[in-house]
C-alpha cells in the first residue's frame, strides 16, 4: 500500500467550534463539517505526515478499530476532501510553498 | 469611469453610520432617492466613505432577467444586474452607477457595496429583522417566510424596528470619529418604500456535513480532550453593534436610523408555542452563513467573513426563537 500525504488547501478557512471542525471553501463558497474523527485527521494534516501514520498514532489506540479498516476508510475520506478542494492530496510530502 | 463633477443634486445616505454621497443629475432621482431613504439621507454632507456618480438609463435597454453579478477587475469592483452596471474604486473612494431611474438597483448596489466594505470591517448584511429594546438589539434570522416581518409586527410600542428584512452588523467601536453615532443623533424621519420582492440572494454557503465512517461501528475509546476549546479573552473585545437600514421587506418600511450593542440573535422557526431553544456555536455559525448577504466570489473576503461568524458565535448568545403570531413572544425579548 502505498504511502498518501495530506495538506489544507490554501483557498480555505477553518475554525473548531464545539469540537467541531468548520472548513469554509472560499472558492465556492461551501461550508463542510467534520465529524470527530474526521477532525483529527483535518488537525494531523500537515503535509509531511504519512496518512498510515496519522491513523496508526492517532485513531487506531482512541477507537476500536483494526487498523487495515481504518487506513481504508480514511484514505476514502480523504479523497472526499480533495474532491471538494479543500484537501491536497499526493503520494509525495508536500511542502509548505506547494 | 472619469473624474466626477459636482454639476447635479448630491444625496448623502449614512447607513451603518457610513455616509456615501449619492450625485445626480435629475433633481426627480434625487427625490426619489430623498424619499425612499428617509431619516437615512444626512442633512448636511459629511465626510463621504466615497461618492457614488448615477448616470440614468432610459427604459428598456436592460434585461430584466439578469443576475448578479460582482468581480474585481484591476483594483475595481464591477457589479452588474439586468437593471445597473456599477463600478467602485476603493482607492479613489469613487463610483459610478449606470442604472434606470428605478429605487430597486441603488438599493441593490448600496447592499453590495455595503456588504463589501463591512467584509472588511468585522461585519456583514443579514437576512434578518432587527430591533431595539432597552438600548439592546436583538436580531431575528431566517429566510424568506420564517417570520421575520411577522415579528416585527408583533412588536410592542417600546421596540424600535431597525429593519424587517436586511440588518446590519459590525464588530463594535470603541471610538468613532467624524461619523454620526447614538440615538440623540437620530432622526426620526420615517418613509413608506415599495417593498422588494424581486431581488433575492442566498446565503454565503452552503452547508455539508463530511465524516470518517470507520467501519461503521467503532466507539471512541477515550473522552476527547476539550480544554483548548475553553472560551478565549472575548470578554475583552468589544461588542458587536446592530444598525437601522432602510432596506425593507414586506413591511415596507425603513427602519430607524440607530445603532446599539447586539444582545442577542435568534434563529425564527415557526411553531404552535412560543419557547426559546439553546443552539449551540456551529449550528449558529451554519444558520448565520446561510443568511449572509455576499455576492462577490473573493476568496479573501469570503475569509474573513468566515472568522467574523466565528467570532460572533461565540460572543453574541444565539438561540432559536420558536414563535407563533401572538404578541405574548415579545415577553420572551428583553
Amino acid at each position: 500500500m502505498s504511502s498518501l500525504y495530506i495538506a489544507h488547501s490554501k483557498e480555505i478557512a477553518a475554525r473548531v467550534l464545539e469540537g467541531e471542525m468548520m472548513i469554509m471553501s472560499a472558492r465556492d463558497p461551501t461550508l463542510f463539517s467534520l465529524n470527530e474523527l474526521g477532525t483529527i485527521i483535518w488537525q494531523a494534516a500537515d503535509g509531511a505526515t504519512p496518512l498510515q501514520e496519522i491513523v496508526e498514532r492517532k485513531i487506531c489506540p482512541e477507537f476500536d478499530v483494526e487498523p487495515e479498516e481504518a487506513l481504508k476508510d480514511a484514505e476514502s475520506f480523504v479523497r472526499e476532501l480533495a474532491s471538494h478542494g479543500i484537501l491536497v492530496v499526493s503520494d509525495q510530502p508536500i511542502g509548505a510553498g506547494e | 469611469m472619469g473624474e466626477l463633477v459636482s454639476t447635479g443634486r448630491e444625496v448623502a445616505i449614512e447607513i451603518g453610520a457610513m455616509p456615501i454621497l449619492v450625485r445626480t443629475d435629475s433633481p426627480e432621482f434625487a427625490r426619489l432617492l430623498e424619499d425612499r431613504y428617509g431619516g437615512f439621507v444626512t442633512a448636511a454632507p459629511l465626510r463621504p466613505v466615497f461618492e457614488l456618480e448615477i448616470e440614468l438609463a432610459p427604459p428598456g435597454i436592460i434585461n430584466p432577467d439578469e443576475e448578479v453579478r460582482v468581480r474585481l477587475e484591476s483594483g475595481r469592483w464591477v457589479m452588474e444586474r439586468g437593471d445597473f452596471h456599477a463600478e467602485w474604486d476603493p482607492e479613489r473612494r469613487q463610483g459610478w452607477v449606470r442604472q434606470t431611474a428605478n429605487p430597486y438597483a441603488i438599493d441593490a448596489v448600496l447592499r453590495i457595496l455595503h456588504s463589501l466594505i463591512l467584509a472588511r470591517e468585522g461585519g456583514f448584511l443579514l437576512h434578518a429583522a432587527s430591533a431595539v429594546r432597552n438600548g439592546r438589539a436583538f436580531l431575528f434570522s431566517g429566510v424568506s417566510g420564517a417570520g421575520k416581518t411577522t415579528i416585527s409586527r408583533l412588536a410592542p410600542s417600546d421596540v424600535v424596528l431597525l429593519t424587517d428584512e436586511i440588518s446590519y452588523v459590525r464588530e463594535g467601536r470603541i471610538q468613532d470619529s467624524g461619523v454620526r453615532s447614538q440615538e440623540s443623533e437620530v432622526r426620526s424621519q420615517k418613509s413608506e418604500v415599495g417593498s422588494e420582492n424581486e431581488y433575492s440572494c442566498g446565503g454565503l454557503a452552503e452547508s455539508q456535513d463530511l465524516s470518517v465512517p470507520l467501519g461503521g461501528t467503532a466507539e471512541r475509546l477515550a473522552a476527547p480532550d476539550t480544554s483548548s476549546l475553553a472560551p478565549d479573552t472575548w470578554h475583552l473585545a468589544p461588542a458587536f453593534e446592530a444598525f437601522g437600514t432602510p432596506f425593507a421587506g414586506e413591511l415596507a418600511r425603513v427602519g430607524e436610523n440607530m445603532r446599539a450593542p447586539l444582545a442577542a440573535l435568534y434563529l425564527l422557526a415557526q411553531g404552535p408555542e412560543n419557547r426559546v431553544e439553546p443552539v449551540g456555536d456551529a449550528e449558529a455559525a451554519r444558520g448565520l452563513l446561510r443568511n449572509i448577504l455576499f455576492f462577490a466570489r473573493d476568496e479573501e473576503l469570503v475569509r474573513m467573513i468566515f472568522q467574523t461568524v466565528c467570532d460572533f458565535v461565540r460572543r453574541v448568545p444565539v438561540r432559536r426563537l420558536v414563535f407563533t403570531p401572538d404578541v405574548r413572544v415579545w415577553e420572551l425579548i428583553q
